[in-house]
């Protein structure tokens, strides 16, 4: 019976590897699609049962109950989904998707540029949209990503990609979202060589370091408002931040840093700040709520940072700022960026937390569209947005469930095969012919 | 004029006893000296349980002549009268580097690794110097000598301390006035060694604690194996080993668990250590005294945090602040438990500390006769020099303290420290105390005078109508000089004052105006202010005397067990048990667990005192096993060769390590944590079971099967170390297998000897090799790519054994025909990938495959955060390949007992089994589920209830500490900045940071 699941599986899959050759890039939607029957998760919070989903010209047109919602399916290609679930693609943020291919090889990493203050530089044109392990992505649900580099104090610009794409111009949905700033750590290493031990001790710098971006803001601000003659790449390059088309993501997860982080972009006139990070947000939840600063978190597998810390306050931490009211996503910043395709169990792992599971789908579909400024287009299964999401034969949050049998982006119904499904098919077909 | 008369005997001492009898003599007449001190009416501790009140000590030539209360005073004896004053043998620090210059890193060392030895003709390890002797680099040194005689010391050991074995010490009085043909007691007084490198060698190895260890056991074979004869080389080294034999044996360990490393060696080459601590052995003080060693305590306790910013200060750990309220109790629960110990000034930064830091002891609960032992009779007798040194018994050295009273007692002064009959005076026993507060009158005003402080260093304050005036005290020689401020304060005038003291409680003599008239002046002492300062100091020492040490936990640290729970008799009612057996997975079941066993499963099970737990809608499952773990060690990779089987994970057991407790609430029972891949031979493996609060020798199994650590590919080929790092053999591929080849050549030529009955050259590192030859010990090699696979079977075939597993074994699914035919297991990552070129074809199908293919296939972890979930990763076989779902949770519970041979012990629900069982709230295999009991031979390690609870009370005893550490610094007590606690997470390839 196992054998013959798999059989089954192998077939499906050369099938659709023959009619989709792996990595190439779906074409434009020419004709309507209807996904029936599924039950959608909407990805606001709530749920359609036996829905229908009707797909044109990359747009969700109609979404609705079957039994209540009128479509002629004459003219579409009908997928029914009797007994799946349908999701939003999902939004992975702060990775190094395109941008670093295998971590140990430098020369396949373009994650961290030098200078220090650099917000000039950007993720948008060094992300390899053919990445074997972007493709790796999709066949979990992950369809969309926000790239962003990661060197400095300011470490540059990230932008907003969709993961099926020619080229790194065809594949961005927004081009430069937002400033990635490394807040300074409160604690810093000692230094050995001046004789120092060698452990962690309150950062002595701290306060410079801060003083040091402050001045760059405020450098940059007078040259905005100057007759900016001669060009200045720095200083122009932060002009987003003040006229509120620009994130700032700021890096930061301690409790300190935090409250000085969103004092520090209040006092900078910083329009629209997000914590990356946030191991300790949920200490100073009220501060980021009356401000309305969000927060893209760490993924929730990692072990807590302190000691003494609860075994699984890495897992319930965005529980813990959802209950306050806190904006917040999931993101996963790891040079190791194949774990990004386990973002899903990020999510899933919340709800074993008495999270539930609509709110923890929020984690990685509306929410993270909200924080990143995409929300008109993408993260939930409404009418008028991008026809980005997929089909799983079961819950996508769980690993036991999660298998997809499509996916859309765009209305593009993207190709889930593999560098490692073709392994995969290749080896099996190597033990079956034996 | 008792002074002057001290230093005359003084210089006639120096006449005597410095020039040796055979020496020529140009500067007089040979004058002999043969006359007695006897010091009268004193209290005498000659040891620390015999004391003598109002006794005579006599002292001739350096030495103690008698002691008592009638002894008979020769009349050739200078005679001091110490009438209420006490005498105590003066202090033995036994571990000390005084007058040895500290061997200094050499500059300009070339970055790349040095794998060989520099030195010919000496054993092959730069770390290992029996032959050095500290006398030969010994430099008296007087100003260091002083620090000591301020704090009471008269002898020190001291020595080279540097290496791993540093070879003799010596034993010297420190007497400043002769030479070394005096003061040096004994130029051989004792062997030292240690678990860190020379700091003058950059040989790699050893380059982690398992590696010093396994150094030391094969430097003792060596030794014997030498000492027969057998070598055709000379060596020096072994030779002085040899030589130095006889000698004690001082072990520099510094911490509770490589006090017992230490021990554990010894004992292996039948060498009894006396060990250097690190202050917090009372955390297992048990497992301390079994060792049956002696100690040497460092006494330099931490100074509590400096908790004010509330930020910085949330990261400290409890561990860490128990430590700073435990710490000074060490002392006492050494004495407690009857194991001998004696103090020393190391770590202190200089011996000024020392009294502060004793006292606090003495606070903590410590006796002043244990505290006086440690610092006498114990280290004496450890040195075995007790008729030498450490009392005032008849013929041994005249050293001794004259003290104001107790001499642990923090207002007495210390005035005098005789060393070898050598007077340094500390503090003038003759002045007179002047302390106190006076009323004077000059020039009609009425003043007040107090005096206080330190006699040496006296403060004053003087008043006149409430105003205080400006004033400077100095006092020596009976005579009292003040400098005090004339009333018009925006002149820099003073009145100056000079008096005697030779009248008691007044001061007499004259006072000079700035116009330089003189007057004389008198001061009369007032009694009424003395009482109430007393009453203060008391009030001061009642606050002192409530110490509250908090209890110690098993482990030590957050979520530790206050009391080592105990096996109970479980009844899970009414689950879901996944069985692993041929029952498959069975509902609505009830199993009974009882001494530690799984007893029964069934329906309807009913057991008298059984604990009953309703398992409804619950799923009971066997324990985890991670067959790849790096948790709970303290050094992982022992790369300073390119193989290491000498090393063993079983000696660096770090049974504090939080990963355990958090692997417990992942529903983990058991780990096999492997060497590192630092090399292609990696050392031996511990296999545990994760009983939280047990010491490291209990958590590893009993009798489990042996196994070693190998290793492929990038790592042992040092492709990930930087352009540097090209000088090891091998870097290649190619070279991995010229490797293995020899290595198992010379296994099977050094077992053909061993077995022939022949005499041979013992070598561990040979001995475990040819276990894997002869079938006793199994091979978890970690592996990527297919070809390194397949040569390693090839290897193992040409030498007839088999490898047992490959662990990681990313491209297993590429080879798993020929992994089948050889009968090799396969335990992999559910999905890793792409973080290394090695693992560009790792596939997550790769464990279906295996499976697919008939292999035994576990998933593992190699990572602390990954263990806690393997679960989910199990899980992962059913997304990526469809395997079954109660075949994907064998992966990381029968299976992984499979391939380490454990499988008749755990991995399923079988009756006659190990009750290492999990309960969860939901389907073990889903995100959504979490262990809410984990249980270890029916043990429960992990409970959710618990963990709750113990929440709560991390966060009383934290505040509580807090409010004690602010108490400190309101008191003005010295405090150190916040410190975060790394406890580095080791993969396989992290490199130990501590050697």
């Amino acid at each position: 019976m196992k054998y013959l699941k798999i059989k089954v599986l192998i077939l499906v899959m050369l099938c659709s590897s023959i009619a989709m050759p792996q990595q190439t890039p779906a074409n434009k939607q020419t004709k309507d699609i209807a996904i029936m029957g599924g039950t959608a998760h909407i990805g606001n919070g709530t749920v359609i049962e036996n829905s229908i989903i009707v797909i044109s010209d990359g747009k969700i047109k109609t979404i609705g109950n079957a039994d209540t919602t009128p479509i002629t399916l004459q003219a579409m290609d009908v997928i029914d989904a009797k007994g799946k679930d349908v999701y939003p693609g999902f939004i992975a943020t702060n990775t190094s998707l395109g941008l670093i291919e295998v971590d140990a090889v430098r020369a396949s990493s373009d994650k961290s540029e030098i200078g220090g203050l650099i917000p000039n530089v950007r993720s948008q044109i060094a992300y390899n949209a053919e990445s074997k392990v972007v493709e790796s992505m999709r066949p979990n649900g992950v369809l969309i990503a926000q790239v962003a580099p990661g060197g400095g104090r300011i470490a540059g610009k990230s932008s907003i990609m969709q993961l099926d794409a020619w080229n790194w111009e065809d594949a961005t949905i927004k081009a430069n979202d937002g400033i990635h700033l490394n807040w300074p750590s409160s604690f810093s290493r000692g230094r050995r060589w001046l004789g120092e031990p060698s452990g962690l001790k309150p950062n002595s710098d701290y306060a410079d370091q801060i003083k040091e971006v402050a001045d760059f803001i405020s450098e940059s601000k007078a040259y905005l408002n100057g007759n900016r003659a001669v060009k200045n790449l720095l200083f122009l390059a932060m002009e987003g931040l003040f006229n509120g088309t620009e994130n700032l993501y700021i890096h930061v997860d301690d409790e300190k840093g935090i409250t000085d982080a969103v004092n520090f972009a209040k006092a900078n006139d910083i329009k629209n700040m997000v914590v990356i990070g946030g191991y300790h947000a949920f200490k100073v939840a009220n501060l980021l709520k009356n401000n309305n600063i969000p927060v893209l978190l760490t993924d929730t597998h990692e072990l807590p940072s302190l000691e003494d810390d609860d075994y699984d306050l890495p897992y319930k931490n965005p529980k813990l700022l959802a209950d306050a009211g806190v904006l917040v996503g999931i993101q996963n910043g790891e040079p190791a960026n194949f774990q990004t395709r386990n973002l899903p169990f990020y999510a899933g792992q919340v709800v074993g937390q008495g999270m539930d599971k609509e709110e923890a789908l929020k984690l990685i579909t509306s929410n993270t569209a909200k924080i990143l400024g995409i929300d008109k287009q993408l993260g939930t299964l409404e009418t008028g947005k991008d026809a980005t999401l997929f089909i799983s034969e079961g819950d996508a949050l769980d690993m036991r469930t999660n298998k997809l049998t499509h996916a859309f982006i765009n209305g593009r119904e993207i190709s889930l095969e593999t560098h490692q499904t073709e392994l995969w098919k290749r080896y099996s077909d190597k033990y079956k012919n034996q | 004029m008792i002074k002057k008369y001290l230093a005359l005997i003084t210089l006639m001492c120096t006449l005597t006893l410095s020039a040796q009898d055979y020496f020529p003599k140009n500067d007089g007449v040979v004058a002999n000296n043969t006359n007695y001190t006897a010091f009268t009416n004193a209290k005498i501790f000659v040891t620390p349980t015999q004391i003598i009140e109002n006794g005579t000590l006599l002292i001739k030539d350096g030495k103690v002549v008698s002691t008592g209360t009638s002894v008979t005073i020769p009349k050739n004896s200078n005679v001091i009268d110490v009438l209420g004053k006490s005498i105590y043998p003066s202090f033995i620090d036994m571990y000390s580097d005084f007058g040895i210059e500290k061997p200094k890193r050499q500059s300009g060392r070339s970055r790349s690794a040095q794998y060989d030895a520099t030195r010919t003709g000496y054993y092959w390890n730069d770390h290992v110097m029996p032959e050095n002797n500290a006398m030969d680099k010994f430099d008296f040194d007087t100003k260091s000598a002083k620090d000591f005689l301020n704090a009471g010391f008269g002898v020190v050991n001291t020595h080279i301390q540097d290496g791993i074995v540093r070879g003799t010490g010596l034993l010297v009085a420190l007497n400043s006035k002769d030479g070394n043909e005096m003061r040096v007691l004994d130029p051989n007084s004792a062997q030292y060694l240690s678990f860190s490198k020379s700091v003058l060698s950059n040989q790699s190895y050893p380059g982690s604690i398992m590696g010093s260890m396994a150094l030391l056991r094969q430097m003792y074979l060596d030794a014997d194996w030498y000492s027969k004869g057998n070598s055709k080389t000379k060596d020096l080294s072994l030779e002085a080993l040899n030589k130095n034999k006889g000698l004690v044996q001082i072990f520099e360990a510094g911490s509770r668990a490589n006090d017992l490393r230490a021990d554990k060696v010894g004992d292996e080459s039948n060498v009894q250590y006396v060990i250097l601590g690190g202050g917090d052995e009372y955390e297992r003080i048990d497992n301390i005294k079994a060792s049956n060693a002696s100690f040497i305590l460092p006494i330099n306790f931490p100074d509590a945090y400096d908790v004010e910013d509330s930020f910085l200060s949330s990261v400290l750990s409890l561990g860490d602040m128990r430590a700073w309220n435990q710490k000074p109790s060490n002392p006492k629960v050494f004495a407690d438990n009857n194991i001998n110990f004696a103090f020393t000034t190391h770590d202190l930064k200089s011996p000024k500390e020392f009294k502060s830091n004793l006292m606090k002891a003495i606070k903590y609960g410590l006796s002043k006769e244990k505290a006086l032992e440690a610092l006498t009779t114990m280290p004496a007798q450890l040195l075995g020099k007790s008729n030498m040194i450490g009392s005032l018994k008849n013929g041994s050295y005249a050293n001794f303290l004259i003290t104001s009273g107790d001499v642990f007692d923090e207002k007495t002064t210390l005035y005098e420290n005789w060393v070898q009959g050598r007077q340094t005076i500390l503090e003038d026993m003759n002045t007179k105390d002047i302390r106190g507060d006076y009323e004077f009158n000059l020039a009609g005003e009425t003043f007040k005078l107090s005096l206080k402080g330190e006699l040496s260093k006296l403060k004053s304050e003087i008043t006149s109508d409430e105003k205080t005036r400006g004033s400077k005290v100095s006092y020596s020689n009976d005579w009292v000089n003040i400098a005090m401020t004339t009333v018009d304060s925006t002149k820099q005038e003073f009145i100056r004052i000079v008096a005697n003291t030779f009248q008691d409680n007044s001061l007499n003599g004259k006072a000079t105006f700035p116009s330089g008239n003189e007057v004389s002046f008198f001061a009369k002492k007032q009694e009424k202010a003395n009482e109430s300062e007393d009453g203060k100091d008391k009030k001061n020492d009642k606050d002192d005397k409530t110490v509250t040490v908090l209890p110690v936990t098993y482990p030590n640290v957050a979520y530790g067990f206050k009391e080592l729970p105990k096996p109970e008799t479980l009844l899970f009612k009414n689950a879901t048990v996944w069985t692993n057996e041929e029952d498959g997975i069975l509902e609505n079941t009830d199993v009974l667990i009882k001494n530690g066993k799984i007893d029964k499963i069934g329906q309807g099970l009913s057991a008298l005192s059984a604990t009953i737990i309703d398992a409804s809608g619950k799923h009971l499952t066997a324990g985890i096993i991670d067959e790849h773990s790096h948790i709970a060690a303290s050094s992982i990779n022992e790369g300073g060769q390119n193989s290491s089987a000498e090393v063993s994970i079983e000696d660096v057991i770090d049974d504090t390590a939080i990963s355990i407790y958090r692997d417990l609430a992942g529903g983990v029972t058991s780990v096999q944590i492997l060497h590192g891949s630092a090399n292609p031979i990696g050392g031996r493996s511990a296999i545990i079971k994760l009983k939280w609060g047990e010491s490291a020798e209990n958590l590893i199994y009993k009798n489990s099967p042996k196994y070693i650590k190998f290793a492929l590919g990038e790592n042992v080929k040092q492709s990930n170390w930087g352009d540097i790092e090209r000088v090891r053999f091998p870097q290649t591929r190619m070279g991995v297998e010229q490797l293995y080849v020899d290595y198992f050549t010379r296994a099977k030529e050094y077992d053909i000897v061993k077995k022939s009955g022949k005499p041979y050259r013992k070598d561990i590192e040979l001995d475990v090799l040819a276990e894997i030859l002869n079938k006793e010990r199994f091979i978890s090699c970690h592996s990527y790519v297919q070809s390194e696979i397949n040569m390693l079977m090839k290897v193992a075939d040409q030498f007839n054994f088999n490898i047992n597993t490959f662990t990681h074994i990313l491209e297993g699914y590429k080879v798993a025909d020929k992994m089948k035919a050889h009968g090799v297991g396969a335990s992999t990552f559910s999905d890793w990938w792409a973080y290394k070129f090695e693992v560009n074809d790792a596939i997550p199908y790769n464990a279906a495959i295996m499976h697919n293919v008939g292999i035994v296939t576990a998933i593992n972890s190699d990572d602390a955060e990954m263990s806690r979930r393997l679960n989910q990763e199990a899980a992962k076989a059913v997304k990526y390949g469809g395997v079954s779902e109660e075949d994907a949770w064998k992966m990381v519970t029968l299976n992984p007992a499979k391939l380490l041979h454990l499988d008749n012990r755990v991995g399923s629900i079988k009756v006659g089994k190990d009750a290492d069982v999990v309960l969860w709230n939901g389907h073990p295999l889903s995100v959504y589920s979490k262990a809410e009991k984990t249980i270890i031979e029916g043990v429960t390690y992990f409970d959710l209830n618990r963990d709750s609870e113990a929440r709560e009370q991390i966060k009383e005893e934290k505040s509580e500490l807090i409010n004690m550490m602010l108490q400190e610094k309101n008191k003005g007590l010295k405090t150190q900045p916040i410190k975060k606690k790394e406890k580095e997470l080791m993969t396989c390839d992290t490199i130990d940071q501590t050697n």
